[in-house]
C-alpha cells in the first residue's frame, strides 16, 4: 500500500525542513524535500551601499556565521576588482578553517550523533569497559573509569527525573540503534565535552572578528588592525597576548579533532558499515575551491581545487566557471516563486529573478502537493545537472586531485574500516568525509598561522587596503561573485553594482543544491535521490531518514533565499 | 512534590554540591545587580522548584540566537539544559524529530499549563504560508504558545523588533513577538545574536525569583541593557581627546583609538558588550577593530550606512537615568514594568509570597 509519511520539523538542524516520502511498504519510494521558511534578505540589500551589504547576508545563517558574511565581501572585491593584503587573506583562512572545525564537530555531536547513538542504553554500560574502549581508540585524557561512571550517574540522575527535556521522545531502543552500551556512554560524555570545548575554539572569532556567533568583516581586508607596540595599553584585541590565544586554541581544535572527533566517527562508522552503502545521492560532486596561499585571485593557489565530478569519474574533473551564463542556473518549476520567462527556464545568478508563488495548501495543512510545487528553495542545476557540495565533494576533490594528506587519511581510515573507495558514496561516507577534512584543516591552520606571525615579525602589519574603500573611485557599474568554500560546501554570491549602490544581489549556497527540490525534467535534488530505496525498519519512527538527512549537515535559512530584480512584488497566494 | 523531584533535590542527586550551587546563586545575585543579602532567597526558591519547562520556538530565523546560547559560559548550556530547566521544544537540539518532536511541544504546553517558560527567536510573517513547522503557521504556533505560558522572551532582534527580516522592505510583512501577543508578560532580549549571559541570566533570574527583572522603555532588561556602549568603551578616552581611526589600518586603528568616524554606533546603543563582551570576555566588536553596528535597537538596519558616523547630538543620553532604573529595581519600585502595562511581580512581591 502507498501511503505519505512526513517529518517535520526535521530536527537537529539549521532552519525549517520537511521530508516527504512516498512509502511502498516500509520502503521509501521517492522522498521530496520542502523548505518552509523565507525571509527575502537579498531584497533587503538592494539599493544599499554594497560595502555595507556582507552584515545583512552574515544573518542568512548564525550557523555558517562568517561564511555568507565572507562571500558578500568578496563578491565586492571581485566586482572592484579590488586586492587585499596578505595578513587578511591568511586571517581570512584561519577564520574560514575555525568555522569547519567548530560548526562540524558540533554537526557531529550536537546534530547527528543522537541518530547512531542511545542515550538510554549508555546506562547500562560498565564504566570500566567504557575507559578501555575509550583508550583503545585513543589517547585523549578524559578516559578513566571514573569519568566515565561520574558521566553515567549524572545522566541516570537525569532519566530519573522524569524531565527528559532535550532527549524526549527521542527513539530510544530503536532496533536500528546497533552501539553497544560502552560506545554509547563513550559518545554522551564526548556529547557534553564537544559542548564545552566548542565554546572555547570559538574564541578564534571574537579575537579577529570581535564576536561569534557573527563576527565583523570588511571589504578591502579584515577590520582587526594589528596592535604590536601599544605596550600595556589596550591596542585591539589582535595584539601578542590574542596571537598567542589564536595559537593554543588552534592547539586545542588540533587536540579534539585528531584525539576525539575522528577516533569517535571511526569507532561509531564501524558499527555500522552497512550505512556505507546507502544514501548516495546523485553521484555528481562541485567544488568552488578555496583557501588561497598566494591570494584569491590565483586560483592553483587553494587548498581545495574547484572543478565538478560526474557520475563519480574521479579522472574527469570538469572545470566550473561561477560567471558562465550556461553554468550555474536556478530552476523554480517545483518551488513557489514565478521566473517571468515561464515556470521552465534557468537563470544564472547575475539574471536571477524570483517573485513569490505560493501555490501550497493554506496552513494548517497535512500534505504538500508533491506533483506541483512544494518548497521556497530553488533548483540550482550545473549545466542542467544536480550535484551535491559540501565535505564529500570536497575530499573526493582533493583525493582526486592528488592531495597527498587527503589520500593517506582516506585510505587509512577506509582501509581499518575494511572498505573501500567506493564506501565513501554514502550516508556514512559523507559523515566520514566530515571528520577527515576537519583533520586537514586543523592540520592547514598551523601553516597559515606561522606564516602571519613571519610577516608580523618581519613588520607587515597591513590587514586593510584603503585604495578603493571611497565608492567616488568605483566604475557606473560593476559585477562580481563571491566564492568560498563553506563548511556545507561551495557558496556564491553574485553582486551587481550601479552608481555605487547593490542593484542586485543573489546567493545560491550549499543546502540549496543539496536540499532543492525536483527540476522541470524531474531529476531530484540529492536529499531526495539519497533517500530513495531506504527501507525503514518502524516508519512510525522514520530514524533512517534522519540519519541520511542529517549526513548533509542541512541549512535550511540559508537555503531559501530570494531576488526582485524588477522590483515589482507579484505575489499571489492560492489555497488549494 | 516529592524532594527528589524538586530542582535542589535533583542537583544533589547529580552530584552537583550545596557549595557549587551557592556559588552559582551569588554569580547570579551579583550579575543581575540584587543585594548579596537575596542569595539565600535564591538557593531556597531555586531548590524547591521542578525544573521549569522551557520551550523554545524557530521562526524567521537564522539560529544565531541558539548558537549564541551555546556559547553561554555562566551558565553554561550544559549546566541550564541538564540541570536548571527543562528544555522541552528546541529545533536545534533536541533528539525527536517530526511528529514526536510535536508530541514534546504539546506535552510541555499541557502539563505545564499557566507555567512555562516561552522562548521565541526569530521574527513572524504576516502571510502564514511564509513560514510553517509541521505545516502549522508561526503566527497561530505563537499563539498556541503564549495562551499557556507564564511569560514570554523574546530572544534576538529579530523576536523582539522585526529585525533583519522586517528591515525595508520588509517582504514578507515581518512582526516582532510583542506586535502579536498583547496578553502576557513579554521581555526582549535584542541583538544579532544577543550576549549569551543575556539570554541564560535573564532564564536564570526568572528561574531564581519567579519574576522578570526591571526593564527599559523597550522591554529590554536593565540588567544588560541600562548603560550605553560609548560611555562604557575602553576606547571612550580617546573619542574625550579628538584621538580617532580613521581607516581599518592606520596608526590610530593599531592604536585602538575611537571609531567614531569609521561609523561606530556605540554611541546609540545600549548593550552590556563593553563590560561582558564577547565568548567569556575575549573581545568585542570595537577591541577588534570594526565600530558596533547597534544590532540591539530596533530598525537598526535601517538607521543609515553601517560606516557612516552617527550624529553627534545623540551622544549619552540616558545611562544615568538608566543606572538608577536598575537599582530601583532591587528596592522594587517597578516603574519600567508598569510603564509597559504588564503584570509583573516585583521582586519586593516575591519576598512577601515568602
Amino acid at each position: 500500500m502507498s501511503t505519505r509519511l512526513v517529518v517535520d520539523p526535521v530536527t537537529r538542524i539549521e532552519g525549517h525542513l520537511r521530508i516527504e516520502a512516498q512509502m511502498d511498504g516500509n520502503r521509501i519510494q521517492s522522498a521530496y524535500s520542502s523548505g518552509t521558511m523565507v525571509r527575502g534578505i537579498e531584497t533587503i540589500v538592494r539599493g544599499r551601499d554594497p560595502r555595507d551589504a556582507w552584515a545583512f547576508v552574515q544573518r542568512i545563517c548564525g550557523v555558517c556565521t562568517l561564511v555568507h558574511g565572507l562571500a558578500g565581501v568578496r563578491a565586492v572585491e571581485d566586482a572592484l576588482d579590488y586586492p587585499i593584503p596578505p595578513n587578511a587573506e591568511l586571517i581570512r583562512n584561519l577564520m574560514v578553517a575555525a568555522q569547519y572545525v567548530h560548526d562540524h564537530v558540533m554537526h557531529f555531536y550536537h546534530l547527528h550523533a543522537l541518530d547512531w547513538v542511545d542515550v538510554v542504553s549508555a546506562l547500562s554500560a560498565d564504566p570500566k569497559a567504557t575507559s578501555e574502549l575509550a583508550q583503545s581508540i585513543s589517547r585523549h585524557s578524559k578516559s578513566s573509569p571514573g569519568y566515565f561512571a561520574d558521566v553515567q550517574q549524572k545522566l541516570k540522575g537525569f532519566v530519573e527525573s522524569g524531565q527528559l527535556g532535550i532527549f524526549a521522545n527521542g527513539y530510544w531502543g530503536h532496533p536500528a540503534y546497533r552501539l553497544p552500551p560502552e560506545a554509547n556512554l563513550m559518545a554522551v560524555a564526548h556529547y557534553l565535552e564537544a559542548l564545552a570545548w566548542q565554546r572555547e575554539v570559538a574564541q578564534l572569532h571574537a579575537i579577529f572578528g570581535g564576536k561569534n556567533p557573527h563576527p565583523n568583516l570588511v571589504v578591502g581586508g579584515v577590520p582587526c588592525a594589528i596592535s604590536i607596540d601599544s605596550g600595556n595599553q589596550s591596542g585591539t584585541a589582535v595584539d601578542m597576548v590574542g596571537l598567542e590565544r589564536v595559537r593554543s586554541l588552534i592547539a586545542e581544535m588540533h587536540a579534539f579533532v585528531e584525539q576525539v572527533y575522528l577516533p569517535d566517527t571511526v569507532a561509531i562508522a564501524g558499527f555500522y558499515k552497512d550505512w556505507f552503502q546507502m544514501g548516495e545521492g546523485v553521484g555528481n560532486f562541485m567544488c568552488y575551491g578555496d583557501f588561497p596561499a598566494n591570494g584569491f585571485g590565483d586560483r592553483s593557489s587553494y587548498l581545495v581545487p574547484g572543478g565538478v565530478i560526474l557520475d563519480r569519474n574521479l579522472s574527469d574533473i570538469r572545470e566550473v566557471d561561477l560567471n558562465a551564463e550556461g553554468e550555474i542556473q536556478e530552476f523554480v518549476s517545483r518551488s513557489w516563486y514565478a521566473y517571468g520567462g515561464g515556470k521552465d527556464a534557468g537563470l544564472h545568478p547575475y539574471a536571477g529573478e524570483t517573485d513569490f508563488d505560493y501555490t501550497g495548501p493554506e496552513p494548517p495543512y497535512q500534505q504538500l502537493d508533491v506533483d506541483g510545487q512544494y518548497s521556497w528553495l530553488k533548483s540550482p542545476r550545473w549545466r542542467g545537472r544536480p550535484v551535491e557540495v559540501g565535505p564529500l565533494a570536497r575530499v573526493l576533490m582533493l583525493y582526486a586531485t592528488g592531495h597527498e594528506r587527503t589520500r593517506e587519511l582516506a585510505d587509512a581510515t577506509l582501509a581499518s574500516l575494511d572498505l573501500p573507495l567506493d564506501a565513501l558514496y554514502s550516508t556514512m561516507g559523507r559523515t566520514a568525509a566530515r571528520a577527515l577534512e576537519t583533520q586537514i584543516m586543523v592540520e592547514a591552520m598551523d601553516g597559515w598561522f606561522d606564516r602571519l606571525l613571519a610577516n608580523i615579525r618581519g613588520g607587515d602589519l597591513r590587514t586593510f587596503n584603503e585604495t578603493l574603500w571611497d565608492p567616488s573611485t568605483w566604475p557606473s557599474t560593476a559585477r562580481g561573485v563571491g566564492h568560498l568554500e563553506a563548511p556545507r560546501g561551495a557558496l556564491g554570491h553574485w553582486i551587481v553594482i550601479e552608481d555605487g549602490r547593490t542593484a542586485n544581489y543573489q546567493a545560491v549556497v550549499p543546502s540549496t543544491w543539496n536540499a532543492g527540490p525536483r527540476d522541470a525534467g524531474g531529476q531530484p535534488g540529492p536529499y531526495e535521490a539519497a533517500l530513495q530505496g531506504h527501507d525503514l525498519a518502524d516508519v512510525d519512527q522514520p530514524l533512517e531518514i534522519l540519519r541520511t538527512v542529517h549526513s548533509f549537515d542541512p541549512c535550511i535559512a540559508c537555503a531559501v533565499h530570494l531576488t526582485d530584480p524588477d522590483g515589482e512584488e507579484v505575489l499571489r497566494i492560492r489555497a488549494r | 512534590m516529592t524532594t527528589e523531584r524538586t530542582l535542589g533535590g535533583f542537583l544533589r542527586h547529580r552530584g552537583v554540591s550545596r557549595r557549587a550551587f551557592l556559588k552559582f546563586c551569588s554569580a547570579m545575585a551579583s550579575m543581575m545587580a540584587l543585594p548579596a543579602s537575596s542569595v539565600t532567597a535564591l538557593a531556597e526558591a531555586l531548590e524547591q522548584a521542578r525544573r521549569p519547562s522551557v520551550i523554545w520556538l524557530s521562526f524567521q530565523e537564522c539560529t544565531g540566537c541558539t548558537e549564541a546560547l551555546t556559547r553561554s559560559n555562566a551558565p553554561s548550556i550544559e549546566g541550564l539544559i541538564f540541570d536548571f530547566i527543562s528544555l522541552d521544544y528546541h529545533h536545534t537540539l533536541q533528539a525527536a524529530s517530526g511528529a514526536a518532536a510535536e508530541a514534546a511541544r504539546e506535552e510541555a504546553m499541557h502539563e505545564n499549563d499557566g507555567q512555562y517558560l516561552l522562548l521565541v527567536d526569530g521574527s513572524i510573517p504576516s502571510v502564514k504560508a511564509y513560514s510553517t513547522i509541521a505545516g502549522i503557521s508561526n503566527l497561530d504556533m505563537l499563539k498556541e504558545g503564549a495562551a499557556g505560558a507564564a511569560a514570554i522572551i523574546a530572544i534576538g532582534t529579530c523576536a523582539a523588533y522585526g529585525g533583519l527580516p522586517k528591515a525595508d522592505p520588509n517582504p514578507t510583512g515581518a512582526m516582532s513577538v510583542e506586535e502579536i501577543v498583547k496578553d502576557r508578560p513579554i521581555v526582549n532580549i535584542p541583538g544579532c545574536p544577543p550576549l549569551p549571559l543575556a539570554i541564560t541570566g535573564l532564564i536564570a533570574h526568572y528561574l531564581a525569583m519567579g519574576v522578570m527583572p526591571e526593564l527599559d522603555r523597550l522591554g529590554r532588561p536593565l540588567a544588560f541593557y541600562g548603560e550605553n556602549i560609548h560611555d562604557r568603551c575602553y576606547r571612550r578616552p580617546f573619542y574625550d581627546r579628538g584621538l580617532f581611526a580613521e581607516t581599518f589600518d592606520d596608526e590610530g586603528a593599531r592604536r585602538g583609538w575611537c571609531l567614531y568616524k569609521l561609523g561606530c554606533k556605540a554611541p546609540e546603543t545600549y548593550n552590556a558588550c563593553a563590560q561582558i563582551k564577547w565568548n567569556q570576555g575575549t573581545s568585542f566588536p570595537i577591541q577588534s577593530g570594526h565600530g558596533c553596528i547597534g544590532c540591539s535597537e530596533p530598525n537598526f538596519w535601517d538607521k543609515g550606512g553601517i560606516y557612516d558616523s552617527v550624529a553627534m547630538g545623540q551622544f549619552g543620553s540616558g545611562p544615568k537615568i538608566a543606572v538608577a532604573a536598575s537599582l530601583g529595581a532591587v528596592a522594587g519600585a517597578g516603574a519600567a514594568v508598569l510603564a509597559r502595562g504588564k503584570k509583573h511581580k516585583t521582586e519586593t512581591e516575591l519576598d512577601s509570597d515568602d
